[in-house]
């Protein structure tokens, strides 16, 4: 490889000799695609065509009103097809593919999200898809289960390890050492072994280009902070990547779960509990115990359920240029409940992260300051889950009766 | 000192076998008992498998493997310890195998400096390429131990070169594409692969994954000088027990000593 892909000391490319091959190709490919702007323009037709690209920023007046502080505007990346930013990245990989004249794609899932991505783009280009996803995920998020097989992809269930989001990386980069020559693995978020967190980050940088771009033009000037749910770290550095030569505060929202004293939390950078470690191909800081071993996470949303993090915000909470806090599940939910009644949006429960965060924040602002949240995803398409963090009782009711009716 | 020892045995056999366990599965004790008939049966070396919770190379009987020797409650430490005492009872060469993070959290001049004391002559880290492996190299080297570097057959030339420069001891050619425990059809083409790493080193080349009966080790017989079982025995101790391991041995490496036609 023509670089190893460090971030003072984070990232680089563990991985078995059998694969350095396939990782010369896709950083090649990449470089290629970097400094080819016609690939960018291409890029950004079929996202303007496919997708709802450019995707608006949106005025909170309610929010701005109840919390009577800053001007609070949302990015709508949820305006994109299949409901969350995860449509770019997996529609520049698709671009990439073709280039690559590879036939078959793999990929993880946690939540659903980029597997139902992943299958969309696979059926557009026509290639063979198979999602991993692990077990338990495929239990809380059954409907994205039911579209990806729809739309043509095998869904392989993981039934090792915790049965969550790293073991499906796991899974797909065994499917990819048997089977490179055909397949190129459409790695989700900006992690992994170099080539990818870099490579992510640059097919979401079109999040911020816009987004800049966009909240000049309304308010006249750029806004204070800017804030972002953490899991892998693809929508973060997509939106901040527009900022980091403004002077604008950038605040990374990872997954407080029970509460960081409970333990049941994926905070890596936001709590104390992570440490470095070299693991799914890439340094960086994770949950583990002191013998290096993965430990159990925990959240609400299944998207930020991650054991590592993009090695490039380990290197920018180290440098202090992006401020790292954590949402738990009881916040989110509420946050979430607020923004659907004030706005008529629905976050997905991942973005709403970032929302809780912002909400601490705005009151303590001047009213001239402008701050930008970024709503990486909807929540309307994940019910089953959403219903059951709000515990509904007529939902429940619903499936109970529903389930009757497959019985009967 | 493994070169020669590996070298000097192999005027005696004409192949070689290092066979490897996952430590702490089944047990500590069985562990114990694995290497024990092993070393019985006659094998030439051994790697000792730290489990690791993520192991990306290993396919579903290792991995597995590596899980339920977790669940058990296997820390490094004990793994450690354990190696020790093996090493001071059995009277062949150890590898430490296991992923980086392993060493790295262990500490690398920590890991090493123990690994000189326990005697374990060397490691196989398969998740770290030579151009990451700076300090790991530093530190084995400081001990006078032996990196054990890996090949595939996807590997360019130029590059094997490379590789060979760091390694010490013998070089672990993988000898397909994907994970531990498939099968794999040794063919002409496989011969090719062998002829491309001979060429790049003069250490002994070891091949592993997918080795896993009698035939295959025939095969290999002329051609590679140490065949690497792994897979098949943890299934053999899984479906019958480890008594059998000993006998499994014996039927492998019948004939392959050295007729003496002077």
């Amino acid at each position: 490889m023509k670089t190893r892909g460090y971030f003072n000391g984070f990232g680089g490319a563990y991985i078995p000799e059998i694969l350095v091959e396939t990782f010369k190709e896709l950083e090649n490919a990449f470089l290629d695609v970097k400094d080819d702007p016609l690939f960018w323009n291409e890029y950004k037709t079929v996202l303007s065509t496919y997708s709802c690209r450019p995707t608006p920023v949106t005025f909170a007046e309610n929010l701005t009103r109840y919390f009577n502080g800053a001007r609070i505007y949302i990015k709508r990346e949820d305006l994109n097809h299949t409901g969350a930013h995860k449509a770019n990245n997996v529609i520049g990989q698709g671009l990439l593919v073709k280039r690559m004249g590879k036939k078959r794609v793999i990929a993880e899932t946690g939540a659903g999200q980029h597997g139902v991505a992943t299958a969309t783009m696979a059926a557009k280009f026509g290639f063979k898809c198979t999602i991993y996803m692990g077990e338990v995920d495929m239990e809380r998020q059954r409907p994205n289960v039911f579209w990806m097989e729809k739309l043509g992809a095998e869904v392989i269930p993981v039934t090792e390890g915790t049965r969550i989001l790293k073991d499906a990386i796991n899974e797909a980069f065994r499917d990819w050492v048997a089977n490179m020559d055909t397949t190129h693995y459409v790695l989700g978020t900006a992690c992994g072994p170099h080539p990818f967190p870099e490579m992510v980050t640059y097919f979401q940088s079109i999040i911020g280009k816009e987004a800049r771009k966009q909240i000049i033009k309304i308010t006249n000037k750029l806004p204070s902070r800017v804030y972002a749910c953490v899991g892998g770290g693809s929508n973060a550095m997509g939106i901040f990547s527009g900022f980091f030569d403004d002077p604008v505060e950038l605040i990374g929202v990872e997954a407080g779960g029970r509460g960081l004293e409970s333990g049941r939390h994926a905070a890596r950078l936001s709590s104390t509990d992570a440490s470095i470690g070299i693991a799914q191909g890439y340094k960086t800081y994770f949950l583990q115990d002191s013998d290096g071993q993965m430990k159990k996470t925990h959240s609400v949303a299944a998207g930020l359920d991650y054991v590592g993090v993009s090695p490039i915000l380990a290197d920018l909470k180290e440098k202090g240029r992006v401020r790292f806090e954590s949402a738990t599940d009881k916040e989110v939910i509420d946050a979430m409940s607020l923004t659907i009644k004030k706005e008529g949006l629905i976050p997905a429960l991942e973005s709403a992260h970032a929302f809780v965060q912002a909400f601490k924040d705005a009151p303590k602002l001047d009213k001239d300051d402008v701050i930008l949240i970024n709503q990486s995803g909807r929540g309307d398409k994940d019910i089953f889950t959403i219903a059951d963090a709000f515990s509904d009782p007529g939902w429940k009711e619903f499936i109970i009766k529903k389930a009757k009716e497959y019985n009967a | 000192m493994l070169e020669s020892y590996i070298k000097n045995r192999l005027k005696e056999k004409e192949i070689l076998l290092m066979t490897h366990i996952v430590i702490g599965y089944p047990s500590f004790e069985d562990s114990f008992r694995i290497i024990e008939e092993m070393v019985k049966a006659g094998v030439d070396l051994m790697e000792l498998q730290i489990p690791f919770s993520e192991p990306m190379a290993d396919g579903p009987v290792i991995l597995s493997a590596n899980q339920k020797s977790l669940a058990y409650g296997t820390k490094v430490a004990k793994c450690m310890e354990f190696a020790k005492k093996v090493s001071k009872t059995f009277n062949i060469p150890f590898l430490f195998m296991s992923y980086y993070n392993i060493l790295y959290k262990y500490g690398l001049k920590d890991f090493t400096s123990f690994m000189k004391d326990a005697g374990i002559h060397g490691a196989i880290v398969p998740d770290l390429p030579h151009e990451e492996a700076c300090d790991y190299l530093k530190a084995m080297e400081a001990c006078n131990l032996n990196p054990i570097m890996l090949f595939s057959p996807n590997t360019p030339k130029d590059r094997l070169k490379a590789i060979a420069s760091y390694a010490k001891g013998f070089i672990y050619c993988v000898a397909r594409k994907g994970v531990t425990g498939s099968s794999t059809s040794f063919s002409d083409e496989f011969e090719a692969y062998v002829n491309r790493c001979r060429k790049e080193t003069d250490l002994p080349l070891a091949i592993g994954f997918g080795v896993k009966e009698k035939r295959d080790i025939d095969f290999l017989r002329g051609k590679a000088d140490i065949a690497i079982i792994g897979t098949a025995i943890i299934k053999l101790i899984e479906q019958k027990g480890i008594e059998h391991i000993k006998e499994f041995i014996e039927s492998l490496t019948v004939a392959s000593t050295k007729q003496n036609s002077s």
